[in-house]
């Protein structure tokens, strides 16, 4: 058996048995460059990636600047809500998407609307779901922590502003910025999802109200469970900002303007500071806070009113007879309306047309030609002086010119010549169609806010102003001129103006609150408040006449006033579309003034109220004139 | 008769084993800390014990006994495998358990496993002993008597353990005299099988597909086996030369790494004792496999060899395969790491081989 068994030995190849062992070594050595590999070669880099697993970058929203008016009042807060987030580094999202949606009274389509949204962020970035959650939602997600790790909430500040839409054009809004902003250069720094201001002072300003916002490094395990922080950077509130609007004038526009249509701007023409400004119908910007209701959007949109202008500075229409007092100007300082002398008889021929005049004045000279408005006697200016005249002196006081408002969207208006008329209509300009420039219609279009600069400033002694709504001081040089760049304009100017003329525009715009005047209707007593009313005509009398009438159809109520009559500390500007007679605006600038006034009086310790006369107010509509009622133009 | 030598019961072994299964111990408790399946250590260190009480029993019997009994068991083996088949639980849509009762849960396809090496051993002792290599009749019959159990096991689903068969049945053709021409020729149809197989798809279920898919590129499935292997690699690399430290593996403890306690223990070991580590462990399975070899070298008869080498040859394949997978050379199958895995069944086979290895030792010297 001995033998049996060493040959059977045999037969099992020791050999191979040896080989074995090396076979053994081998697979280890393998094994042992794979480790190397990884472990010594490649060591730091993975450990990298270990990192990346690990922490997430949390947002800590920086709370946005808050805004006063120019007394510290506050105009626009911010109010704590609570956001929804969703991270996206889970694996099997879309089967909890139906118990999200549940919770948060979303559907799943809107959810995977807002993920697509959101495909080009970084996937470690959590993205916002649903923002101002109730109670109940947050507690839903509470409650579910552990199904649902990739739900987070964030408490953030949203932007709390007026009710009602005070002031909501001069504000303006905030909302996430949009694919088409992050293309300009202005926006590179943001990323989808920030929020950026649009329209109004959150625009204009948004650099300086958005601060900086922090992150907080969360330490996460492989459910997204938060197990740590690792750093975090603060975040920066963003600066509060002061205006220069004082909200007691505000409020006295915006209750002038209740009910109607048109806007109110009442500036301090010495600096060019904003006192109020107020444009109607307007929006609830406050429905821009949390997503905006598809509902709310189209009504605005199709509203044939535009509640989205700011039509202070967007409203570019026929000033009427506000432009006779830069006529006035004009006439005086090319020295030609001091003698003139004009015979008013219900209007006057010229080019074989007849131009029409309201009333029959009588004798009209440059003293009472402002008061009365006779359109005869302005007729009659503007065909001595011309056109190219005239247009210089309008550009010169800021006619066509945007005034450099640190506001966006502001429009230049139209200032004809033979030059714009060659360049916009390429035909010639012809003699006739000064005329009903004279008298601020035709081509010429101006807002209410250039009109308050240049009446204020030529009420100033020809010192025009630019006009601004953030007082310089609040923001740096760079930031300042940051903006002065982004909205050019005329800025601040001198025109040239002798104290005589000065003297008589300044006396002829007070007479126009006085007895001869086409606002004695609007006369403060105690108060030395002038200004110019204006009547635009909206259709030609041709196109009146076959249109039969209606709301629309009237013309648009403009004054310019202010206190007193030379160095005003306020002029106001005011629209009233389709208001009738500038009369009826005279009395809502009133109003504004007297705000204003008593307000001064009061600081001063000197309430001596002004006494207002009761309203009268000519009924929009009427389209004739009552007797005994001096007529307003 | 041979006479045990107890003195010859293979301490050095035993050694080397005891370091890695106290090692295993420490990992599965760093690696289940933060899981809800923390406290698993104390479960690894029952089985480790109750392995230990089968290791000493079953090296009292002459392994000779187990071999003359060889296809009975198997003939046991497989019915138990269609047993599971038939009433075994259904967890993660296979059926490889049978609940005994008790919470005892009984794993027939390691036992087969062990099984298949006797039936091995004693297969190609007897054509050996017949003093000629290997017949193309002989290959079939291996294969057949392989490949029954494995496809049994295969279609569980199990694929990771129906591999660990396949060493067995190498070793066996590789021992008993397998000519080149034979072997080469084997191959070969092994590959063309396999490219067919893989090709129309039927070999594989999709997931089992998918998985070598993301093993050959681990970045087209990133939230699969695709994240798995990802997971692992971070592990192992970030551990760097030294490691993080116990209990400070950041992918282990954050739950990044899937399955730390058992596919992947070697790269949570990796993460928190790094390539310094890494060898170390490397090293103590090396040692252990020569000196298997050794014993199977010193063994009394074919047999005994033959079984040594089986065992062997499972032990390699399945360290081969799992750390593999941890690093990246390998694709994800499931298979665990012998002696650091943990995991009742795995633990009981290991141990049981190493019965039979002590026994043949001890039973070396034939008197």
């Amino acid at each position: 058996m001995d033998n049996a068994n060493i040959d059977r030995e045999e037969k099992l190849s020791p050999v191979k048995l040896h080989a074995t062992q090396y076979i053994v070594a081998l697979i280890m050595f393998v094994l042992g460059v794979g480790l190397w590999r990884l472990q010594v070669l490649g060591g730091t880099n993975w450990r990298v990636l270990a990192e990346e697993n690990r922490i997430r970058k949390v947002p800590v929203l920086a709370p946005r600047g808050r805004i006063f008016d120019r007394e510290g009042r506050i105009i626009v807060d911010n109010y704590p809500s609570v956001t929804c987030y969703l991270v996206r580094e889970q694996k099997n999202l879309d089967a909890d998407l139906p118990q999200i949606a549940n919770g948060l009274h979303l559907t799943v389509e809107q959810i995977q609307a807002t993920i697509k949204h959101f495909q080009l962020t970084p996937k470690y970035q959590p993205i916002p779901l649903k923002q101002d959650i109730t109670p109940d939602e947050q507690a839903f997600i509470e409650a579910h922590r552990n199904e649902l790790p990739e739900l987070e909430t964030l408490d953030e500040q949203r932007r709390l502003y007026p009710r009602d839409g005070f002031a909501a054009h001069l504000i303006g809004y905030v909302g996430e910025v949009s694919e088409n902003d992050l293309n300009q250069s202005r926006y590179a720094a943001y990323s989808p999802g920030d929020v950026v201001g649009k329209f109004g002072v959150e625009e204009t300003y948004d650099e300086v109200l958005r601060g900086v916002d922090g992150s907080r490094d969360m330490i996460v395990n492989s459910h997204g469970k938060e197990v740590g922080v690792r750093g975090q950077e603060l975040a920066q509130p963003g600066q509060d900002l002061r205006l220069t609007i004082d909200l007691d004038v505000q409020m006295a526009a915006e209750k002038a303007l209740e009910g109607k249509i048109g806007a109110i701007v009442a500036m301090d023409p010495h600096t060019g500071e904003i006192l109020a400004m107020a444009s109607r119908p307007t929006f609830d910007p406050n429905q821009f806070s949390v997503r905006l209701s598809k509902a709310y959007w189209q009504s605005i949109m199709e509203n044939p009113d535009h509640p989205m202008m700011n039509k202070t500075i967007q409203a570019q229409l026929a000033p009427g007879s506000t432009f006779k007092v830069i006529m006035t100007l004009a006439g005086l300082q090319e020295n030609v309306a001091q003698d003139m002398h004009v015979e008013c008889n219900g209007g006057a021929s010229f080019y074989g047309h007849f131009f029409a005049c309201d009333r029959h004045h009588g004798g009209v000279d440059i003293h009472n030609a402002l008061p009365y408005s006779c359109d005869t006697f302005y007729y009659t200016l503007a065909n001595k002086l011309g056109i190219d005249t005239i247009a210089r002196y309008a550009t010169s006081v800021g006619i066509s010119q945007k005034t450099g408002i640190d506001l966006p969207d502001e429009a230049a208006g139209v200032m004809p010549s033979e030059q714009w008329k060659l360049k916009t209509q390429h035909d010639k300009w012809y003699a006739g169609e000064t005329i009903s420039v004279g008298i601020g219609q035709g081509a010429v279009e101006a807002t209410p806010l250039q009109l308050a600069r240049a009446l204020g400033g030529i009420a100033s002694g020809g010192v025009l102003r630019r006009p601004h709504v953030v007082f310089p001081s609040e923001i740096t040089s760079d930031q300042l001129s940051a903006v002065q760049s982004t909205y050019p304009g005329s800025g601040d100017k001198t025109v040239p103006l002798t104290p005589e003329n000065w003297q008589i525009i300044t006396d002829d715009m007070a007479n126009v609150t006085g007895p001869i005047g086409t606002a004695a209707a609007a006369h403060l007593e105690g108060v030395d408040f002038a200004g110019k009313t204006g009547t635009a005509q909206v259709m030609s009398h041709n196109a009146l006449a076959r249109s039969g009438g209606g709301h629309k159809t009237e013309p648009n109520a403009w004054f310019v006033g202010m206190a007193p009559r030379r160095n005003p500390d306020i002029v106001v500007a005011v629209l009233w579309e389709h208001g009738v007679w500038g009369n009826n605006s005279a009395k809502l600038a009133a109003q504004v003034i007297t705000a204003y006034v008593n307000k001064q009086r009061t600081k001063a310790g000197n309430l001596q109220k002004i006494a207002t006369k009761p309203e009268e107010t000519t009924p929009a509509g009427t389209g004739g004139t009552a007797p005994g009622t001096p007529t307003g133009q | 008769m041979v006479r045990a030598r107890f003195r010859d019961f293979d301490w050095v072994l035993l050694g080397f084993v005891l370091m890695l299964s106290v090692i295993s111990v420490f990992e599965i408790r760093s690696a289940t800390a933060m899981t809800k399946f923390h406290g698993f250590q104390e479960k690894q260190i029952g089985f480790l014990l109750v392995g230990l009480l089968l290791m000493f029993a079953i090296s009292l019997v002459d392994y000779h006994r187990l071999l003359d009994i060889a296809y009975w068991a198997y003939g046991v083996g497989v019915v138990s495998l269609i047993a599971v088949r038939l009433v075994g639980q259904k967890v993660l849509g296979g059926r490889r358990w049978i609940n005994l009762g008790g919470g005892v849960h009984f794993q027939p396809s390691e036992w087969v496993k062990l099984i298949l090496i006797l039936v091995m051993a004693r297969f190609f002792w007897e054509r050996v002993g017949e003093g000629r290599t290997l017949r193309w009749g002989d290959i079939g019959k291996a294969f057949l008597l392989i490949g029954l159990p494995l496809f049994m096991v295969l279609k569980q689903p199990d694929l990771g353990t129906s591999l660990t068969y396949l060493p067995i049945l190498v070793a066996g053709l590789f021992l008993g005299g397998i000519r080149w021409k034979h072997a080469a020729i084997l191959v070969l149809s092994v590959v063309v099988v396999g490219g067919i197989g893989w090709s129309t798809g039927k070999l594989l279920k999709p997931y089992q597909r998918a998985r070598v898919t993301a093993f050959i590129n681990p970045d087209s499935d990133p939230k699969g086996s695709g994240y798995q292997i990802r997971q692992s690699l971070i592990a192992v690399g970030s551990g760097g030369v030294w490691g993080k430290g116990t209990n400070k593996g950041t992918q282990t403890q954050g739950d990044f790494l899937p399955i730390p306690y058992t596919d992947f223990i070697f790269a949570a070991f990796c993460e928190e004792h790094g390539f310094v580590g890494a060898i170390g462990v490397l090293l103590l399975y090396f040692l252990i496999l020569v000196r298997l070899i050794q014993n199977a070298q010193t063994a009394a008869d074919p047999p005994g060899t033959l079984i040594i080498m089986g065992v062997m040859a499972v032990i390699l394949f399945q360290v081969a395969i799992n750390i593999g997978m941890c690093v990246g050379l390998m694709p994800v199958t499931g298979i665990p790491l012998p002696l650091m895995s943990y995991g009742g069944s795995s633990i009981i086979f290991t141990f049981l081989s190493l019965g039979i290895v002590m026994n043949i030792r001890m039973r070396r010297f034939v008197n």
